[in-house]
């Protein structure tokens, strides 16, 4: 895992051994510029659409608004006031930050400990169990919902936040022990084995020595989870249900898909307030990203 | 490196220590109470206001009006404090209890305070649900035995929601992989390299159903005669075509939706392609150039061999997330014009036609889909390990 991190991280100071110096023809670059606009333009046009006038978005198209940005009565912030009082969308954001920051915390922390002890804790099965684990890695979530949506109707489970955690925790699991077992089973034994030589326990070792030294892959993992929680759609229809109350992020927006289908202003200022902490977060800790993603798909 | 003394504790702290253990476990479960009860939070912060002196702020919110907003950050409070202190209280109090044990004991019970929780989780949520769904689409609404389930799926609307499947799993897997490729290839011969490729990048951070509201917009339709405010049928008025309806027009909203996913999926693949491609030795290429490769029998002889292994498991990461689809297609048409595919009429058949038998079946045939790529991944797991 630290072999591609180290790569990323080479690649921005580094000039690519295959990169002939001559090549940096006008076509290229214009075909790049070309790429880069094409990956662009679709969210510019919801940016731009969500802070319009309504009245104008409806009779011209967004992109008209960039060839005179200074008309009058042009642009407003209103579009996110109404989505966020009456839209619902406040509600929903304070209630994806319940379900998603545990839904983070507990996967990390249950397959941490998991994790350490199939990598430095010998015992009878441990080779079958992590086998399975590694089986359950592509299982998809589909096989779940029906018989885990009978048990929380039996455990008053179903439409509550302890519920949603659960089953986040469940389905994000085998992924995240497979990662963090393969970044703490490359740490050092020495320092496992000069550990227990000062008589530390293994939970002293787990959470003075894997822990800390765990940081990186426990950070990628985290933001791949925490990405993964707040734009889930699927498990919170499934087990959220359709409350008002319990909306989150991506059912608000669907929610109001339903209800303001074509009333762009509120859709597309909707729709930025779901993606702002996440392109936030992925902006700021885009390398931490890189490598978590890097360690999930590349076998070194 | 740290010194571990053996373990010789003031005597308050054996008495201290279980205490307070005690006293978190007291809140974890009220905790959970307030968490399972759908008007916990409401509640609680009505008996604080009460506590307070606040009585018509508790009865406000015991009637379901008043501070609202203020017992959503309690309960996020409780929230956090359950979710992320119960975790840890659950793991240190086992593994304290097994600390008393005597040391045979001990280092029989420990491995499974460590693994317990996660085998627990996983077989609640993986593998008992898959065995049930699997069993369970054998059966009808009544109960009996049937095959009817997979029978069904001979018809012609499941034969075209399985073919449905098949193009996107085709056209977004081996696009996203293609486009990932080609651009990893050019972003590497230009100077502002990380920026191109952030901006590529950057769609993987948005849910889907984020994107399928930016590419709705793009797509958006008015009849012929006004203004289209849609990107892409703006495109074509100018151009003198008719404004097509993209989501209600079949085959063509098949390949819209996949531009959606193949949108969101090129960066990862480009990313991860990307870091292959500047791992691979600067000898070979040197070596090729020296024989006389140009640049594109460079890129398709020597990388794109050179780096096999990363197209194959970024191919198969993106297969499997195809196949799964159900967002893109739920939120933009429903899957009600022809491009309906396994997932989304999964989720139809469980909630809107109850046919939980059928929803079992269509959840199976998902499985047996990946069951190849569970084989491999299986096969080289058990490679790894006797390498070791």
């Amino acid at each position: 895992m630290t072999a591609p991190a180290k790569t990323i991280a080479r690649s921005t100071t580094r000039v690519s051994p295959w990169r002939p110096p001559l090549l940096r023809s006008l076509p290229l670059r214009l075909v790049v510029f070309a790429i880069c606009a094409l990956w662009t333009i679709p969210t510019l046009g919801l940016l731009v659409t969500s802070v319009r006038n309504p009245e104008l978005i409806s009779t011209t198209g967004w992109w008209t608004a960039l060839f005179n940005p200074f008309a009058a009565g042009q642009w407003t912030l209103g579009n996110y006031s109404e989505v966020i009082a009456s839209g619902g969308m406040g509600p929903a954001f304070i209630n994806s930050l319940i379900v998603t920051v545990p839904a983070t915390v507990i996967p990390i922390t249950i397959a941490a400990f998991a994790a350490y002890a199939f990598a430095w804790i010998p015992f009878r099965g441990r080779g079958i169990l992590f086998t399975i684990v590694v089986g359950l890695l592509v299982v998809p979530i589909q096989m779940s919902l029906i018989p885990v949506l009978k048990l929380y109707s039996g455990a008053s489970l179903y439409g509550t936040f302890l519920g949603i955690w659960l089953a986040h925790t469940g389905f994000g699991l085998p992924l995240a022990i497979f990662l963090l077992y393969n970044f703490i089973s490359q740490l050092p034994r020495d320092l496992f084995e000069s550990a227990a030589i000062d008589g530390a326990s293994h939970m002293q070792s787990f959470i003075r020595i894997a822990l800390p030294l765990s940081i990186p892959a426990l950070g990628a993992f985290a933001i791949f989870q925490f990405l993964w929680v707040w734009n889930d759609l699927l498990v919170a229809l499934t087990f959220l249900g359709p409350s008002t109350d319990l909306r989150v992020m991506p059912t608000a927006l669907y929610a109001l898909l339903g209800s303001r289908g074509g009333q762009w202003q509120l859709l597309t200022a909707g729709a930025f307030v779901t993606m702002a902490l996440p392109l936030l977060v992925f902006i700021v800790l885009q390398r931490a990203f890189v490598r978590g993603i890097l360690a999930g798909s590349v076998k070194s | 490196m740290a010194v571990f003394p053996r373990s010789v504790k003031a005597p308050t702290s054996r008495f201290i220590l279980p205490i307070l253990g005690l006293v978190a476990l007291a809140l974890c479960v009220g905790g959970i109470l307030v968490l399972i009860d759908h008007h916990g939070a409401e509640n609680l912060l009505a008996s604080i206001y009460d506590a307070l002196g606040n009585s018509s702020g508790a009865q406000a919110l015991r009637n379901g009006q008043g501070d609202q907003l203020i017992a959503k950050l309690v309960l996020m409070a409780v929230a956090l404090g359950v979710g992320v202190g119960g975790i840890w209280l659950l793991f240190l109090g086992l593994g304290g209890l097994a600390g008393m044990l005597r040391p045979a004991w001990r280092d029989r019970i420990l491995p499974w305070v460590f693994v317990g929780p996660a085998l627990i989780l996983l077989a609640t949520y993986l593998l008992y649900p898959g065995i049930a769904t699997f069993a369970r689409s054998f059966f009808d609404s009544k109960g009996a035995f049937t095959f009817d389930n997979y029978a069904v799926m001979t018809s012609s609307d499941f034969v075209e929601i399985l073919r449905n499947n098949v193009i996107w799993l085709i056209v977004a897997a081996g696009g996203s992989v293609i486009l990932g490729l080609v651009f990893a290839g050019l972003f590497d011969r230009v100077r502002r390299e990380a920026l191109a490729k952030t901006l590529v990048f950057l769609p993987l951070a948005i849910s889907l159903i984020g994107a399928s509201v930016i590419w709705g917009f793009m797509y958006a339709w008015e009849p012929a005669g006004q203004p289209q405010i849609g990107l892409l049928n703006a495109a074509v008025v100018a151009a003198g075509g008719q404004a097509i309806p993209f989501f209600t027009t079949n085959p063509l909203n098949i390949m819209a939706e996949i531009v959606i996913m193949i949108w969101l999926e090129t960066g990862f693949a480009m990313v991860v392609l990307s870091a292959a491609i500047k791992g691979v030795s600067t000898e070979i290429i040197e070596a090729a150039r020296l024989d006389g490769a140009n640049e594109r029998q460079l890129f398709l002889r020597v990388i794109v061999p050179a780096i096999r292994g990363s197209i194959v498991t970024v191919t198969t990461t993106i297969a499997i997330v195809t196949l799964k689809i159900f967002d893109i297609i739920y939120v933009t048409t429903g899957g009600r014009f022809g491009d309906d595919v396994v997932a989304n009429r999964m989720f139809h058949e469980m909630f809107q036609f109850f046919n939980d038998g059928r929803a079992s079946a269509l959840a199976t045939l998902l499985f047996l889909a990946v069951l190849p790529v569970m084989y491999i991944n299986l096969r080289n797991f058990r490679r790894q390990q006797r390498d070791l």
